[in-house]
């Protein structure tokens, strides 16, 4: 570098402070692990996707995980001891996880991680998880779990995969829809789950993929892809993430008109949008895939409207007092219900510690499933121990007056595929 | 004594409290210093290039990213043993050095920022694009019979804490004195040259060229090598490791510490790691200091801790 | 579709990239041209604008139209008073030294950055454009807006080039652009001058943040791409040539809109940043440009 014009009178007290600071820094580390050893508290890492691609479910991540330990700790905690969250931001990046994954690990000793959602931040971290001896449940709709590719550490108890939800949406798609199918989806692991497992169930039911269009998450103007949407498509299948999921849909909806083929989408491309807004008129009469349906329904379980309550969630989906903020309602219910998981698996081991932590895992592995109440809200779950994957009803709902309305859910065994693999076999 | 004793019998002094800090610190900080070293070996490859060259890079994240790729996929998919895939991911990021060191060294100034940084951008988006081979965004985790390997008998296991440690400390070492030995000869006067006075050192018949290609390759090989033991050794590649905010990484960890001093990079590379890490916990934003860092040093700091130590009390902590 | 209606899609979509691609491109152009120093965190004046259309649509009432015209005339003034601080507390105190300039403009990025991201929070965030009209060709639809941009850019274009072409500033900036102690001597401003530039290249930013967003949904993250292909643009065109700038715009918008609908985008980017490198390998002076001093 030029000396001559980077030399300037350099101040002594900037680098006296950053000296000091260095003892500073080192400190809180030796400080957290005495703290971590006094037992008497249920200490959970909850990384969520503050920012990056991943923030617009974060914050509700974070919403929906502090309501609910509030709650639970409420009602006395788990065996009597309070639950405390240790949040951190993991920037929904891969790198950044695990090290955030190390850190829960070794420097806040926590009894368990939860609430991860990308899928690739989650196929970066989870084998990590499994090095550490970590527990973690994540919140993620991940096939990559139940297919075998993670370890016995790792669990998903409340969302069902991806392959559960599109093999489960296939017949309805073929039979209400159209045969002819061109995928839209993002250029990574969560959408090749849907193009994989969407293209072999569209199959089964006698129809075909006519074209699979991939499209970076991080990609804000689309209009450029669509010209590939082949002329004898019937149905268009979009799931979309990321920041520009509503010029996406937008965008799309230009470039169609009113007479184009139908549209089945997953929520994913609206989450966390408003769809009463003009531009998006042209969704009126598509269908979505919901995972838990955003706008109150005429049949309203009271567990779903205790849930809304406590979240602080109106009954259009958007936070109290704020019909532009629309939550990611679709997904989060699976924080809450996940959180209630490990609390059921940890009364049931009588959990006290991380000495505990093997009979707290296999209480997992043993529960069969859960019923819906406050506790799980989404509805019924059929938990598979050896997959350490569950499963749950799905909802279809056609967009009515600019409001989602539930046409069909699914049963729990149109979710189900034979087993991939078997984590019980696998040494802790 | 003369200077380059005084700094040596300093070197080893550092060295010996570093290897001593693993029986000392909690297991969260082994980690942290472990990850610090690798990451220093990342930032002495680039001074090796900005401060002692005068050449300033804005995509050392390429050279990372090569060992990296080399190394971790080698193992990921033809199972290379750890230590041959460790060499293969040197070799590859010295391949890589050398071609974009004849490309880049064309230009100067600006120009070379802006080239290195181009360079470094498309091989980033090449591993978004290869996503098949690479994993792109998610990454590849390597599986679990590739965290181990055997040395002359003795097996390193890569998921345990102290093996990791040591093993980064020895390439740590082994990179630090190189450096030491690399800027005190012959060549390192010969870098002191380019920087100082490119004109008269051609006259006096050294090519610069050669030399600042032989200084570019080492910097990035050595940047190579950090990267290769960072995935080996985490079990972990994915293409963030190739993105502009990771050539910064090395600038900043450089500026911090003091360009063109030995053990600048130690320096700030763990002073900023233990700051970023704090923060990470308190802000979501904690890439704001490093952009206040950046122009602070800037402004008042340009030669950074040791630089400044270095010109007001002791000339000899080169 | 068939190849004809794939090509006109692909040439609109070009021309509109080509546009907010020129006003971007020309702000860091003209900031190169007279001060000889490249601008880091030029993206985020892009961003900002963005972020400034989508703070003043939240907070004006009425119809979107008059919160995108203030937004288009509040947005770029801030943004500019912004540089113009910026210039004064950084980039005068460093003298312009090109790289310790690259470097503390990094800085400046991550700044601008983490705090629309602590003030704004990391959400995309639309806003609606002024008027709402689908062209409806037979075989697609395509936003009026759109087109509106392309409008817009030709006349901003015009507008700059009046500027520095048949004003006293004009005048000022080409004279200390083209020797900046003689024009000291003769007692222009130099340093007001530079302040101003550093602004005005900003403010051209911030522009075409404004002008996009209707399009794009504001994000802290946005500036990246504008920054990127900006520094396609400038050096291809030649290093602070003007129509060099506008010329090679036009030439990687339309490019880039016709390559990515052929192939991905991520190959798409992946040439394009190549052969920026290789431009300033082997013809340091750009495509266009001619050879500088």
């Amino acid at each position: 570098m030029k000396k001559s014009a980077l030399l300037l009178p350099s101040r002594r007290s900037v680098l006296a402070g950053m000296g000091g600071a260095a003892a500073l820094l080192a400190a809180p580390g030796l400080v957290g692990r005495a703290r971590a050893q006094s037992g008497d508290v249920i200490r959970l890492g909850a990384p969520f996707h503050r920012t990056g691609i991943g923030a617009s479910y974060g914050r509700w991540y974070e919403q929906t995980a502090k309501a609910a330990t509030a709650l639970i700790n409420e009602q006395g905690g788990i065996n009597g001891m309070q639950v405390e969250l240790v949040i951190e931001d993991d920037g929904t990046d891969p790198k950044r996880s695990v090290e955030v994954m190390e850190k829960f690990s070794a420097e806040h000793n926590v009894d368990a991680v939860f609430g991860t959602l990308f899928s690739h931040v989650v196929a970066a971290t989870a084998p990590r998880a499994g090095e550490l001896k970590m527990p973690y449940f994540i919140c993620s709709e991940s096939h990559a779990l139940a297919s075998g590719a993670f370890n016995r550490y790792v669990f998903q108890p409340s969302i069902t995969d991806v392959k559960s939800q599109v093999i489960s949406m296939a017949p309805w798609i073929s039979d209400n829809l159209g045969k002819k199918v061109t995928l839209i989806y993002p250029d990574y692991a969560f959408g090749y789950d849907h193009r994989d497992n969407f293209t072999a169930a569209i199959e089964a039911q006698g129809g075909e993929v006519v074209a699979d269009i991939a499209i970076p998450p991080t990609e804000t103007s689309f209009t450029r892809y669509f010209p590939k949407i082949p002329f004898s498509t019937e149905v268009i299948y979009h799931v979309m993430v990321g920041p520009g999921v509503l010029t996406f849909v937008k965008e799309l909806g230009e470039h169609l008109g009113s007479q184009g083929p139908e549209l089945f989408g997953f929520i994913d491309s609206l989450e966390a949008v408003q769809l009463d807004i003009p531009q998006l008129s042209f969704l009126e009469g598509s269908h979505f895939w919901e995972g838990n349906p955003r706008y109150a329904q005429a049949d309203q379980t009271d567990f779903d409207a205790f849930y809304r309550e406590k979240v602080g969630v109106d009954e259009n989906g958007a936070a109290m007092g704020d019909p532009k903020n629309v939550s990611t309602y679709a997904h989060m219910f699976s924080v809450w219900e996940t959180l209630y998981a490990m609390k059921a698996a940890m009364e049931m081991a009588d959990y006290k510690g991380p000495d505990q932590k093997v009979a707290m895992l296999e209480a997992m592995e043993s529960i069969q499933g859960f019923d819906a109440s406050n506790a799980f809200p989404q509805g019924q779950k059929v938990f598979n121990g050896k997959t350490h994957q569950s499963f749950g009803h799905q909802y279809i709902s056609k967009v009515v007056d600019g409001k989602l309305e539930v046409q069909h859910t699914t049963s729990i065994e149109d979710t189900f595929y034979p087993d991939e693999t078997d984590y019980t076999k696998m040494s802790f | 004594m003369t200077n380059d004793r005084k700094l040596l019998l300093l070197c080893l002094g550092v060295l010996a409290i570093l290897f001593a800090l693993q029986f000392v610190l909690s297991s969260y900080l082994v980690l942290a210093l472990t990850r610090i070293l690798i990451l220093s070996v990342f930032a002495m490859g680039y001074n090796i290039l900005m401060g002692y060259t005068g050449l300033l890079s804005l995509g050392h994240a390429m050279f990372f990213a090569a060992g990296l790729y080399a190394s971790g996929l080698a193992s990921y998919y033809w199972g290379v043993p750890l230590g041959w895939a460790f060499l293969i991911g040197i070799a590859g990021s010295a391949v890589v050095s050398v071609i974009i060191g004849l490309l880049a060294l064309r230009t100067e100034a600006v120009a070379f920022m802006i080239v290195t940084l181009m360079f470094s951008q498309a091989a980033f988006l090449a591993t978004l694009h290869f996503s098949k081979i690479t994993g792109g965004d998610q990454g590849l985790t390597l599986p679990t019979e590739a965290r181990s390997f055997d040395l002359f008998g003795l097996v390193l296991d890569m998921t345990h804490d102290g093996t990791r440690f040591n093993i980064a400390f020895t390439v740590f070492a082994v990179v630090l004195l190189l450096t030491y030995v690399a800027t005190r000869g012959p060549f390192g006067r010969q870098l002191v040259a380019v920087r100082g006075n490119p004109g008269r050192t051609e006259m006096l018949g050294f090519n610069i060229y050669i030399v600042k290609l032989m200084a570019f390759t080492l910097s990035g090989t050595i940047a190579g090598t950090a990267g290769a033991l960072y995935g080996l050794m985490f079990g972990y590649i994915g293409s963030s490791f190739a993105d502009f905010q990771n050539s910064i990484q090395p600038l900043l960890f450089t500026l911090v510490g003091g360009p063109g001093t030995l053990l600048g990079p130690l320096l700030g590379t763990a002073l900023m790691t233990m700051l970023i890490d704090r923060l990470s916990g308190l802000t979501t934003a904690y890439l704001i200091v490093v952009g206040v860092l950046l122009i602070v040093m800037t402004l008042w700091a340009p030669k950074g801790i040791l630089g400044t130590i270095r010109d007001k009390w002791a000339r000899w902590l080169n | 579709m068939d190849i004809a209606p794939y090509l006109l899609l692909a040439t609109l979509e070009g021309l509109v990239q080509a546009s907010v691609l020129t006003l971007t491109a020309l702000g860091l152009s003209v900031v190169f041209g007279t001060m000889r120093v490249v601008n880091v965190a030029h993206g985020e004046f892009f961003m900002l604008g963005a972020v400034g259309a989508w703070v003043c649509a939240m907070l004006m009432p009425g119809p979107p139209w008059l919160g995108f015209v203030t937004a288009l005339i509040v947005a770029p003034a801030i943004v500019g008073l912004l540089a113009a601080a910026a210039d004064w507390a950084i980039l005068k105190r460093i003298d312009y030294d090109p790289e310790a300039t690259i470097i503390s403009t990094i800085g400046l990025m991550y700044i601008i950055q983490q705090v629309v991201l602590m003030t704004f929070g990391p959400n995309a965030q639309a806003v609606d454009a002024p008027f709402y009209y689908t062209i409806r060709f037979p075989w697609f639809g395509y936003s009026s807006y759109k087109l509106f941009i392309v409008v817009a850019a030709i006349v901003l274009v015009f507008a700059l080039w009046r500027l520095m072409k048949g004003s006293r500033v004009g005048l000022l900036m080409r004279a200390t652009q083209y020797d900046k102690d003689t024009a000291q001597n003769f007692g222009i401003p130099v340093d007001r001058v530079y302040s101003g530039v550093f602004a005005v290249g900003a403010m051209m930013a911030a522009i075409a943040g404004v002008l996009v967003v209707p399009n794009q949904q504001a994000h802290y993250l946005m500036g990246h791409d504008p920054l990127l292909l900006s520094f396609v643009v400038v050096i291809v065109g030649g290093l602070g040539s003007i129509p060099g700038t506008i010329a090679a715009a036009v030439l990687i918008g339309l490019s880039d809109g016709l390559l990515s609908v052929f192939f991905t985008p991520t190959l798409a980017k992946i040439a394009s940043t190549l052969l920026v490198a290789l431009v300033l390998v082997f013809k340091p002076e750009g495509l266009f440009g001619k050879a500088t001093r």
